[in-house]
């Protein structure tokens, strides 16, 4: 077809549809003055629109010149129909647009805050104008939904101790996934019920993020039960990775049985979906609690990849859109956490941590021995400090020690000390944690420096203070191959000229491996609850 | 469906839509993290939006029952994954502000 002949065919197309707008408009117009006539006083109606005109002359007017004599049930209904569409469309892209800018703004420290509140209105304006999608039902339903759903979310959200922030993130992720399972769930069901095709791309992708998100959802419910520690240990037992194997093989062909069948009897499907959920427990079983942190960022972009599936089955350019963002945003931040953490995603997702580590270091290679020192003369050793360097690990969190530490500082200050606090990417529970928990105590983030920034100051330092943190100073790191952790980037405490750590005990980290920075010549151990110790350090600064 | 594209401009969308969530990120520094993946975890929220739809179109009892479990789940992803993102940006301060 020709160009010429398609774009007559579009005008036609368009003239035709001006013809109708006109004829609304003016049967609009009718009732108004009808019902204005009954209740009230007259207005004066203009000239009337002249309906027959065709608007581009030179084009033969269109047979199809409907004249319809049933009247719009209501004017507002009417308007509903020929808006409401648009409406959405275009609210729907505004809260594309919103997200996207939304997220860039909460990639920099400065428009963060504001970055979140954009998205927010994005989200809200997208929700609202929903309720005016077309064939819609179950209005009641829906808002009975929002009401359950909203109230106690809002409230654990509100309440939540900052370091329970990972499981939160865990289970309103796995929320997410469970939802775009849902969505899919109610397609399938709905073809089926109704005895209609989606179509086999539609199909396809419906089964394909029904999958992950229901993969998604019952993974995070379990790494939320193993942050909380509801559940303590991993489960780990003989041809472990085999079941997962069949029982995923088995899901994926009941998939494909589904996209091939098009109207898929109801158990078939709920085979289907129950295998999926549990999938995603047995895969997420094995995984120890300190990897959690980057099988939840690779749940929360699965969870955006089944989200702009679905909105492709519902053909929603919103979701597809903030789907995808939040899928390769989210794969990025994975693969970032993952190197920060010195592991490979196929390490973490397919072999136990316990499995590697935990083989402690012969005691006899150590050199040098344990030196303590009591707080007043480490407070004096700082006091008289040019720069102090803060190491908090978790340990600091669990003893709830950042409040004074904050003081401690500022107490430093006074004494024109130079502080900086020195983050290792995996301190805390997750890469960022540690930040949130030092901000709840009011440091600034421009005292907090990563470890590519700050590892060259150690040597111009006088004291490092390493609080609740033991692996990430561990120094074996550098120097020995056989050690479970070579490899990993440490932040180089050792360099300083004294290093005080405090520390409740002699027990050894997280993953077992003695501690060669405790016995150095220049470290001196502070033994003691965390809080108490760094009170007593606050105490013998103040003196002086 | 309400906006009925073709799947080639699905696919367009998908490819954009991918680079963009890439770039927007890629040079996020390491303290932002955590509040990070707790925004992008609210943004897929909006599975809210499709969750309603759903919903709104069940018929039968196992559809609707569905479609409320999965409106209930969409509203708390969204509603508890601002809350929570909004709590810990709320916190970051330069110095000397307070």
């Amino acid at each position: 077809m020709s160009t010429a002949v398609e774009l007559q065919h579009a005008l036609e197309k368009t003239e035709t549809s001006l013809h109708q707008a006109q004829q609304d408009f003016t049967q609009l117009k009718q009732i108004s003055s009808q019902y204005l006539a009954e209740t009230g006083p007259t207005i004066q109606t203009e000239t009337p629109i002249p309906v027959d005109k065709p608007l581009v002359t030179d084009l033969p007017t269109p047979s199809t010149q409907a004249t319809t004599t049933v009247p719009p049930p209501h004017p507002l209904q009417q308007i509903l129909k020929d808006w409401g569409a648009p409406v959405i469309e275009i609210s729907y892209f505004l809260a594309a647009v919103l997200f996207i800018l939304g997220l860039k703004k909460m990639s920099s420290p400065l428009t963060a805050k504001k970055g979140i509140i954009w998205a927010g209105v994005g989200m809200l304006i997208a929700t609202l104008v929903t309720f005016g999608y077309p064939n819609m039902h179950n209005y009641t339903l829906i808002l009975i939904a929002l009401v359950i759903g909203a109230l106690p979310a809002w409230w654990f959200a509100k309440r939540v101790a900052m370091t329970d922030m990972p499981q939160m993130i865990a289970i309103y992720n796995g929320m997410g996934g469970g939802a775009a399972a849902a969505i899919a769930a109610v397609e399938l069901f709905r073809s089926t019920s109704q005895g209609f095709d989606h179509g086999l791309t539609v199909q396809t992708l419906a089964v394909l993020g029904a999958l992950i998100g229901s993969v998604s959802f019952s993974g995070s419910l379990i790494a939320f039960a193993k942050l909380q520690s509801i559940m303590k240990k991993s489960w780990i037992f003989p041809h472990q990775k085999l079941l997962n194997l069949v029982i995923f093989g088995i899901a994926v062909l009941l998939g494909i049985i589904i996209v091939i069948q098009g109207q898929a009897p109801i158990p078939l499907l709920i085979a289907f979906f129950l295998l999926t959920l549990i999938f995603g427990v047995l895969m997420t079983l094995p995984i120890g609690g300190a990897d959690m942190p980057v099988v939840i960022s690779l749940y929360n972009a699965l969870t955006g990849l089944a989200v702009a599936f679905e909105g492709f089955v519902l053909g929603n350019a919103a979701m597809i859109i903030a789907g995808t963002v939040v899928g390769s945003a989210g794969t990025l931040l994975t693969q970032l956490m993952a190197k920060a953490m010195n592991r490979s995603l196929g390490n973490v997702l397919f072999s136990g941590f316990g499995a590697t580590a935990g083989q402690i270091v012969d005691e006899s290679s150590v050199q040098g021995s344990l030196k303590p020192i009591d707080a007043s003369d480490a407070g004096v050793m700082m006091a008289y400090a040019k720069q102090v360097i803060i190491i908090p690990g978790y340990g600091m969190a669990v003893a709830q020690a950042q409040h004074k530490l904050w003081e401690l500082t500022k107490a430093l200050t006074d004494k024109e000390v130079t502080v900086k606090f020195a983050i290792h990417p995996v301190a805390g529970r997750m890469p960022g944690h540690m930040n949130v928990l030092l901000a709840e105590a009011g440091v600034p983030y421009d005292m907090i420096f990563d470890l590519d920034e700050i590892n060259a100051e150690f040597s111009q330092t006088d004291v490092a203070l390493v609080i609740g943190a033991n692996d990430v100073v561990n120094p074996i790191a550098r120097t020995d191959p056989s050690s479970p952790i070579y490899g990993m980037p440490i932040l180089n405490a050792d360099y300083a000229k004294n290093v005080i750590v405090i520390k409740r005990g002699r027990g050894t980290g997280f993953s077992g491996i003695e501690n060669y920075l405790f016995y150095a010549d220049n470290t001196r151990m502070l033994y003691g609850d965390g809080q108490k110790m760094v009170a007593e350090l606050l105490h013998a600064v103040k003196e002086l | 469906m309400l906006a009925g594209f073709s799947g080639f401009t699905a696919i367009y969308i998908f490819m954009l839509a991918a680079f963009t969530g890439y770039e927007v990120i890629s040079r996020v520094p390491v303290i932002l993290h955590t509040p990070l993946m707790s925004g992008s975890n609210f943004i897929h929220g909006i599975v809210l939006v499709g969750a309603m739809v759903a919903l709104g179109h069940a018929i039968t009892p196992i559809e609707q029952t569905i479609g409320f479990i999965g409106v209930v789940l969409a509203v708390g992803n969204a509603v508890g994954g601002y809350f929570v993102t909004e709590r810990m940006l709320a916190m970051f301060k330069r110095g000397g502000q307070q």
